[in-house]
């Protein structure tokens, strides 16, 4: 299938795009990677009128570290977090999280502000994003930029809080203390299907406090069923995981024997 | 018999791992498939399909449609009908198929209409604009509710039942009374889930009708292009020699590329219509929903045996879903294919197998998926019902398999069920395997991580094959006897030209042929060009599907070349100065009997064939032979899968797998060796991820690449291959195919092992695909029942 | 259509292929592969799935191998574009190309232009070391022929030969 007509706009500043969502109004959508978007043109479940384009903005492609939080800009696609030095040796959720989104292909174009925006509910980024704390920054019409936490930027499915005409253009998620980890388990089916569960470590390890994670991650998965499995799979699985991911979490902090 | 080919004498060209003389082009980019070719003016088809499964189609209006700047057509069923190209006959002359929906809409995606544009873009926007109006009906979506014949499916038919036919072939009454008689007896129904083969490059058509010529050229992905080429002219009137078949590039068929499907059909009647060509290239949706699904047999195994586990008696009984049309690729007289081989490579006594189809709101099919005809599915039936028996013995599952084995002096061997049997050496083959993979060792593995509660498995498959369809008095495609077809020309400088009336995919037949005749003409494989696919140039062959190429054609191809040789003979006689008889083909050369160095070669004979011929002989040296084989062939195999199940997640990581083939006689290890993997990969696939299943209401739920999970490198296993070779005393080079026996024989070895981890937990059966959930359920309703 | 008052039916971009500028007025929902294959004549990219499901239209984007299909033409102003026929000349192929026939890396062909250079690019990315790492690095790229095990040994080959 072909995607049904659009208009195309470049854009060639943040300031240039969020002109350019003026202009169009409702029916524009920003084009990042398109790695989401693309395919759901293409099957005609999408159908923006106009797409400005942001593939062309290179300052928004970054990840810089300060004040406490990892800045990674609209334009910063999967493969940068999954390969920078940094992300490997402090942010261990990032790096697991990027080596997991899609396949490696899908990682060199897709974005990380990109899949935050689309926010599909099997999405790797969203799930991340959450359990890091994370904070998005949406340049608004006017040219401000409002800064929003991650719990008030996931609306639903789908939705978010970038409103029209606004832009999201980076997230930051908080630099990990010294005694803080993360660990990002995946059942995959097969390589290229969407994350089905999640969860993040806290602290003072026992195989008690796993197993009553376990037990609440259960209790609190809400999943949907698809291929990948029923809801009753799956909230067994946000169990298994949870107990996995707390696990390798504490690991990496030398705490072992938990799993 | 069964020997290695370490044994074998030394060849010319046979037995040898040449490269492929399709690399230079493949790896450049420079193949030439169906959609890389562009020919002036020419429009593209998008075709419009029911979003239901089953629906009476009250209206179609095609008006906004034809108003979109650069729609030229939009064609419907009635327009079709009018015409009368509404009905496509289905291979084997049982049914017909309709082109596009008319009056009734059979199943989801179901192709309602065709709009003509100039672009695809406005085609498919033009499709888009076609406004159909529905009244959806109830779906008949399992064979089950079929049989019922609550609803009845189609209106065209003059019986009012669902029920499509019924097959049966050996003893009932024996069989049965068999197996009541038996001391120790299994029953089990199976499943061979609907799948598809979904080949990387989708099916397609570009068809050009010139009408000054009125010849029209289809260029379309085709296994058999010869057939297509009668049986456009069947479907559309149009004199066959006014029909050129070119079938270029294929990017993989398994079977998908044999039927014709709705999309040539309304592409090549808009070029009829409109006069310039018209290319139709399906989506991977569309292929994954509409064209030539495989599979869908219901199995009921029933196996008898004595304690001692010496089979008595084997009953199957099999509910198939055919979907909307019946267009099984089968032939005429086994509506079932070779369904008879669900004796497998065991001697039972008395055995009996009946098939029942019915139509269902699902597209139509029944393709041979990367086997011949059903063979897939009686090989998994046996399988699994060998080692269901051996567990309910409790014997080993190799003893049981090894206690019941034809003997390699039974052969040729009749089969219960009909076949005779051309050769083997299970025994040996089995051997090899256990030996390779350690199986003792094995077993003492699992043995102490079962104390632990690990689940390891182990799972063998021994399994027979029949491929190379086939002698002519038993199979046809649309009444045409399956014989293949070879011709041959040597140049004057001792180069050639090899055609054959096959069509391969990825078998890599431009080396192997090459190599074929180069053994039997001791000339330079690389200077014989190998083409195929053309039906203006080739000889007619029935294509390349259920590893027939090399049994037949193979077979056509090496008798082609001793056509040759016999009358390059002649050639060398007059070269030797000598008399015919005073003449043999020796070490590859034509030499003088007890005159050491007294010698001519092919290529000597070649020159002197158009130079210097003998005096009233007919000049030029060529050939050409159309092969009808006595018998079918019999590849056998023991593959052994070691698998570990992750107890929490059901998830199986399969630890190791071998697969040692006998396909008898090989003409170059590199390509079986590649063949034996892809046959493995998509075992692997229909094990454990390939499923096209539907919802309660009819619904495909796999229709693109992230809902019909297909394997990569990542979830693919590492492969260990080894061979014995038993070479058909019945084919002329003893080959016997091969393409289709890794993907026959494992899935059977996948389930096995996974059902041994489980074993002690007291799970029997799980129906494929061995999804993480469905693994984890069994174990966690075993664990219930424990606790 | 939308009620805006822009419309573009051509946009115009402007990249290299294999080295040589090309200069063209896409249609904006002309994808990167439609674009190659039907208005440059480059049918080497091949297209298995047209939704990034399958990598055979992988080609490289500024030595970033991507799926052709899922980004328009448009995107890519002032790219460099690499596609298989811009790889090796015939007597003097490609290292990869070399590989693939030496270790019999494909079957029917029509995935292998997206192999090679889904591998091509491998090479300059952080990979690890093992056939189990290869092969996740190379999930993105579908062969329906199962030829995953000689591919992996293909790669593995070159990345040998380039350490030394």
């Amino acid at each position: 299938m072909f995607p049904a007509p659009f208009d195309y706009y470049r854009a060639h500043s943040v300031d240039d795009a969020v002109q350019a969502l003026a202009r169009f109004g409702d029916d524009a959508r920003i084009l990042a990677g398109g790695q989401s978007l693309i395919p759901a043109m293409r099957f005609r479940l999408a159908r923006p009128s106009v797409l400005v384009d942001i593939n062309a903005i290179d300052e928004l492609a970054y990840v810089r570290e300060s004040d406490g939080h990892l800045a990674v800009g609209a334009g910063t696609r999967d493969f940068a977090l999954e390969t920078a030095p940094l992300i490997a040796q402090r942010y261990l959720l990032l790096a697991d999280t990027s080596a997991l989104v899609a396949d490696p292909v899908v990682r060199q174009m897709g974005t990380v502000v990109g899949s935050l925006c689309h926010n599909d509910p099997a999405g790797d980024w969203p799930v991340t994003a959450l359990a890091a704390r994370a904070q998005v920054s949406i340049r608004t019409p006017g040219g401000a930029t409002r800064t929003v936490a991650i719990d008030d930027f996931v609306v639903d499915s789908y939705t978010t809080a970038v409103g029209t005409g606004e832009m999201a253009v980076e997230v930051r998620f908080p630099t990990p203390g010294t005694r803080t980890s993360g660990s990002y388990q995946k059942i995959e089916r097969k390589v290229g299907d969407f994350a089905a569960e999640k969860l993040l470590a806290g602290a003072k390890p026992s195989k008690d406090l796993i197993r009553a994670a376990m037990r609440e991650a259960e209790k609190i998965a809400d999943p949907s069923p698809d291929n990948r499995g029923s809801v009753e799979y799956k909230k067994a699985m946000a169990g298994v995981l949870v107990g996995r991911a707390i696990a390798g979490a504490l690991e990496r902090l030398g705490v072992g024997g938990l799993k | 018999m069964a020997t290695t080919t370490d044994d074998l004498p030394a060849r010319h060209s046979l037995g040898k791992s040449m490269k492929r003389k399709e690399d230079p082009r493949f790896i450049r980019g420079k193949g030439r498939y169906l959609d890389d070719i562009v020919l002036p003016h020419m429009l593209y088809l998008a075709l419009v399909h029911s979003p239901y499964p089953h629906a009476r189609i009250k209206s179609i209006d095609k008006s906004k449609a034809l108003a979109l700047p650069g729609v030229k057509a939009v064609i419907t069923g009635e327009d079709l009908d009018a015409a009368k190209l509404e009905w496509l006959p289905t291979f084997h002359g049982y049914d017909k198929q309709m082109v596009l929906a008319f009056g009734k809409a059979l199943y989801q995606y179901q192709e309602v209409a065709g709009v003509v544009a100039t672009s695809r873009e406005i085609a498919s926007d033009g499709a888009e604009l076609v406004e159909v109006e529905y009244e959806p009906l109830d779906p008949l979506v399992t064979p089950f509710q079929a049989r019922e014949d609550k609803i009845i499916l189609r209106d065209d038919r003059e019986s009012k039942t669902n029920h499509i036919y019924h097959w049966e072939v050996g003893d009932k009454a024996k069989a049965e009374g068999e197996l009541d008689g038996s001391a120790v007896r299994i029953k089990e129904r199976i499943l061979s889930p609907r799948c598809h083969p979904a080949p990387l490059e989708p099916c397609g058509v570009l068809a050009d009708m010139n009408k000054a010529t009125g010849r029209l050229t289809v260029y379309m992905t085709s296994q058999a292009p010869h057939v297509h080429r009668t049986a456009f002219s069947l479907v559309t009137g149009i004199p066959e020699d006014k029909i050129h078949v070119i079938s270029p590039d294929v990017g993989g068929g398994f079977g998908n590329k044999v039927p014709v499907y709705p999309g040539y059909v309304v592409a090549t009647v808009a070029s009829v219509i409109i006069g310039v060509p018209v290319k139709w290239v399906e989506s991977r949706t569309e292929n994954l929903t509409t064209t030539g699904f495989a599979r869908d047999y219901h199995m009921d195994v029933e196996i008898g045996a004595t304690k001692e586990g010496k089979v008595t008696a084997l009953k199957v009984s099999t509910v198939a879903d055919h979907g909307a049309f019946d267009a099984a690729a089968d032939p005429r007289k086994y509506p079932a294919g070779m369904f008879g081989i669900v004796t497998g490579s065991y001697d039972f006594p008395t055995a009996f197998a009946e098939v029942d189809a019915y139509f269902t709101n699902k597209a139509p099919g029944g393709i041979a998926y990367r086997c011949s005809f059903r063979v897939t599915e009686a090989s998994f039936a046996i399988e699994r019902g060998m080692d269901i028996l051996a567990r309910k013995l409790d014997m080993d599952p190799v003893e049981l398999r090894r206690r019941n084995f034809i003997k390699k002096e039974q052969f040729p061997y009749p089969s219960p069920l009909g076949f005779v049997y051309d050769s083997g050496d299970y025994e040996a083959t089995t051997q090899k395997a256990l030996d390779i993979i350690g199986y003792d060792e094995l077993r003492k593995e699992q043995a102490e991580k079962r104390k632990s509660g690990e689940l390891m498995g182990i799972g063998v498959s021994t399994f027979t094959e029949i491929v190379g369809a086939g002698p002519g008095k038993h199979f046809d495609i649309l009444g045409i006897k399956m014989f293949d077809s070879a011709e041959i020309r040597i140049h004057p400088t001792g180069s050639g030209i090899v055609r054959a009336g096959t069509r391969h995919q990825g078998q890599g037949h431009e080396t192997t042929w090459a190599q074929i005749v180069a053994e039997e003409l001791g000339l330079d494989p690389q200077e014989l060009l190998v083409e195929e696919g053309d039906t203006d140039t080739a000889p007619y062959g029935l294509g390349t599907y259920a590893s027939r190429s090399t049994p037949v054609a193979g077979g056509a191809l090496a008798l082609a070349a001793r056509r040759i040789r016999e009358k390059g003979k002649k050639i060398a006689a007059h070269l030797l100065e000598a008399s015919e008889n005073d003449v043999e083909w020796k070490d590859y050369k034509f030499n003088l009997k007890g005159v050491p160095g007294k010698s001519v070669t092919m290529k000597e004979v070649a020159f002197a064939a158009y130079t210097n011929p003998p005096p009233d002989s007919e000049p030029g040296l060529e050939a050409t032979y159309y092969y009808d084989p006595p018998n079918l062939t019999f590849p056998n195999g023991s593959y052994i899968a070691v698998v570990d199940v992750d107890r929490e997640t059901g998830a199986v990581i399969v630890r190791r797998f071998l697969a040692v083939d006998d396909c008898g006689v090989v003409i170059n290890p590199m390509i079986v060796e590649g063949q034996i993997h892809g046959g493995l990969t998509e075992g692997f696939a229909m094990a454990f991820m390939q499923e096209i299943a539907f919802d309660e209401s009819g619904n495909n739920l796999n229709t693109n690449f992230t809902e019909y999970l297909v394997p990569t490198a990542l979830e693919t296993p590492h492969w260990e291959t080894a061979n014995t070779v038993t070479p058909s005393p019945h084919h002329p080079i003893g080959a016997k195919g091969v393409g289709e026996s890794p993907n026959v024989g494992s899935p059977q070895a996948f389930v096995n092992a996974v059902m041994d981890a489980l074993a002690p937990l007291g799970i029997t059966h799980i129906d494929m695909p061995l999804t993480r959930e469905k693994v984890w359920r069994a174990i966690r309703d075993a664990e219930a029942k424990v606790s | 259509m939308a009620s805006h008052e822009f419309r573009t039916d051509r946009v115009e971009v402007a990249f290299t292929v294999n080295g040589k500028p090309v200069g063209l007025a896409v249609d904006p929902r002309a994808t990167l592969l439609d674009t190659l294959r039907d208005e440059l004549g480059l049918t080497g990219t091949k297209k298995g799935c047209d939704h990034g499901q399958c990598g055979a239209c992988t080609v490289h984007v500024n030595g970033r191998r991507v799926n052709s299909c899922l980004s328009f033409a448009a995107t890519h102003e002032g790219a460099a574009i690499d596609t298989i026929e811009g790889l090796g000349t015939p007597d003097n192929l490609h290292p990869m190309q070399r590989a693939f026939v030496e270790l019999d890396g494909y079957q029917c062909g029509y995935c292998t232009p997206g192999q090679i250079m889904s591998a091509v690019a491998l090479l300059a990315e952080p990979c690890g070391e093992s056939d189990a790492e290869v092969a996740e690095c190379m999930s993105g790229n579908v062969c329906r022929c199962g030829a995953y095990q000689n591919i992996v040994a293909a790669i593995q080959s070159v990345r040998k030969e380039n350490a030394t």
